[in-house]
């Protein structure tokens, strides 16, 4: 699951650094994430994952980290975590 | 409630100072001295600061509704205070762990400091608070910073500013924090002149800012984290309320005008009479999204999440253009209602001065900055269909 998340902050995220620099539990944001690509991350994850993010994860902390994001998919769909 | 009525009596003696002086304020483009300085007299500038650091923990809606008041007489004066208080609101949420914040908000308390801001940056920045192109640079316990701030409000007559930067030179834009630099620790060399059609009296010139502090000034948190968590609702929910307090008094001038005409013509509703009513009921929503919003701030700081969340960001900024645009809209309508009266300089029924601080408020962080942001949001976010939340 991490290798398609990575995947998708390469696509979406902006991030002025080469993902292959960023640890699994380095913040994504001091790492350059916007607000504005938070969202276009979280709508390539909706497709990549065929979930939809419930509201409470609608917020900074659940896209902090790569380790972030996998625990809230992992959460909300979890036969998909193990892929 | 008898705290808040203490605050309000306080704030009505500096509101008298700020009405008496508006109109030179505003021709002469000038800080409100004589209305900051009552302000100050009225220990009003550290009320937001915990008691046992000489404050008075006043609530977000207290001190709205000191904004509102303020800014039925002075929309300068509201302005100042308010922006005072949105920096202060960024030291009292995120310094209360920090030991020379803590320090700093004593200071504010005892010596009445009037706080200001700089995040606006030349260079393409503009208006984007995300982004930043000046960086801090440590320099052993030490920092410097250099800004070309195109917009430090009342920059002169402060006593710290908060500026924002990027964490380190070689941080991406987005990465940010905020330091507090105090008045002895930086040079203003100004590079532009405030000269505009209303708020002219916030002094909003622009500057090139050099600083050099230790780095313990510089706040822990992300700013992205400040913005989110106190800018945001504070600065949304006290422009607000001055900007009720401007439509306020601008529907009141519109209802004595009409109130003087009907008395002239006994028997016969004044062509303005209709008008009126349209812009009280108009005042109404903007009164209640207002209040609603002061709720849902309250609602969310006991839930630490909700603060951060992407529902109560919409709100907030939906609360901005709304409360925006109804401000216009009702000093509009109330110049219609009073006519050349109200057209006319110095006349009791006045209004260029209301309409011209009016326009400010859908510039100020531009609405379709504000859109271009909710849209993004709207794309993940599912708005409450409920009536009631």
């Amino acid at each position: 699951m991490k290798t398609v998340i990575r995947k998708l902050i390469e696509q979406h995220g902006r991030l002025p650094v080469a993902m292959s620099t960023l640890a699994d539990g380095q913040d994504l944001y001091a790492a350059g994430l916007t607000s504005f690509a938070a969202v276009q991350l979280m709508l390539g994850l909706e497709e990549a994952f065929d979930v939809e993010f419930p509201e409470r994860m609608l917020n900074r902390k659940s896209f902090s980290s790569i380790d972030a994001i996998a625990a809230c998919i992992a959460e909300i769909a979890p036969q998909k975590a193990v892929a | 409630m008898t705290r808040n009525s203490n605050l309000l009596d306080r704030a009505a003696d500096a509101a008298a100072v700020a009405a008496k002086y508006c109109d030179e304020v505003d021709a002469q483009s000038r800080f409100p001295t004589e209305a900051m300085q009552a302000l100050k007299d009225a220990r009003l500038m550290g009320i937001m600061i915990p008691r046992d650091l000489g404050g008075e923990a006043a609530s977000l809606r207290d001190i709205a509704e000191v904004c509102a008041l303020l800014g039925q007489n002075c929309a300068s004066t509201a302005m100042v205070y308010a922006m005072h208080q949105i920096k202060v609101s960024s030291v009292v949420s995120h310094g209360a762990d920090h030991p020379w914040h803590r320090a700093f908000m004593a200071c504010i308390a005892s010596q009445q400091l009037l706080l200001g801001s700089s995040t606006t940056e030349g260079g393409g920045i503009g208006g984007d608070l995300g982004n930043s192109i000046c960086a801090i640079e440590r320099d052993g316990d030490e920092f410097t910073l250099r800004k070309d701030a195109s917009v430090i409000s009342y920059a002169t007559q402060c006593d710290a500013i908060l500026v924002t930067a990027r964490r380190a030179p070689d941080a991406p834009g987005s990465d940010q924090v905020m330091a507090t630099l105090l008045k002895s620790q930086y040079t203003l060399e100004k590079t532009a002149e405030w000269d505009t059609l209303g708020m002219r009296g916030t002094c909003s010139e622009g500057f090139i800012f050099e600083g050099r502090a230790p780095a313990e000034q510089i706040m822990p948190q992300p700013f992205a984290e400040i913005a989110a968590r106190s800018m945001l609702a504070h600065a949304h929910l006290l422009w607000g309320a001055l900007w009720y307090g401007i439509a306020a008094n601008a529907v009141s001038r519109a209802q004595s005008y009409v109130r003087a005409e009907a008395r002239k013509k006994p028997g016969q509703n004044p062509v303005g009479a209709l008008r009126v009513a349209e812009a009280a009921s108009m005042l109404q929503l903007m009164r209640s999204s207002l209040n609603a919003g002061l709720e849902r701030f309250e609602k969310a700081q006991l839930a630490n999440d909700d603060l951060n969340s992407m529902s109560f960001a919409i709100d907030m900024c939906n609360l901005k253009i709304g409360s925006s645009r109804l401000l216009n809209d009702i000093v509009q309508q109330a110049m219609m209602v009073c006519g050349i009266n109200g057209y006319k300089n110095g006349t009791p029924y006045s209004l260029g001065r209301h309409m011209r601080d009016a326009m400010s408020a859908p510039l100020m962080i531009n609405n379709d900055r504000i859109f271009g942001n909710t849209s993004n949001m709207l794309l993940v976010h599912r708005l409450d269909q409920r009536l009631a939340s």
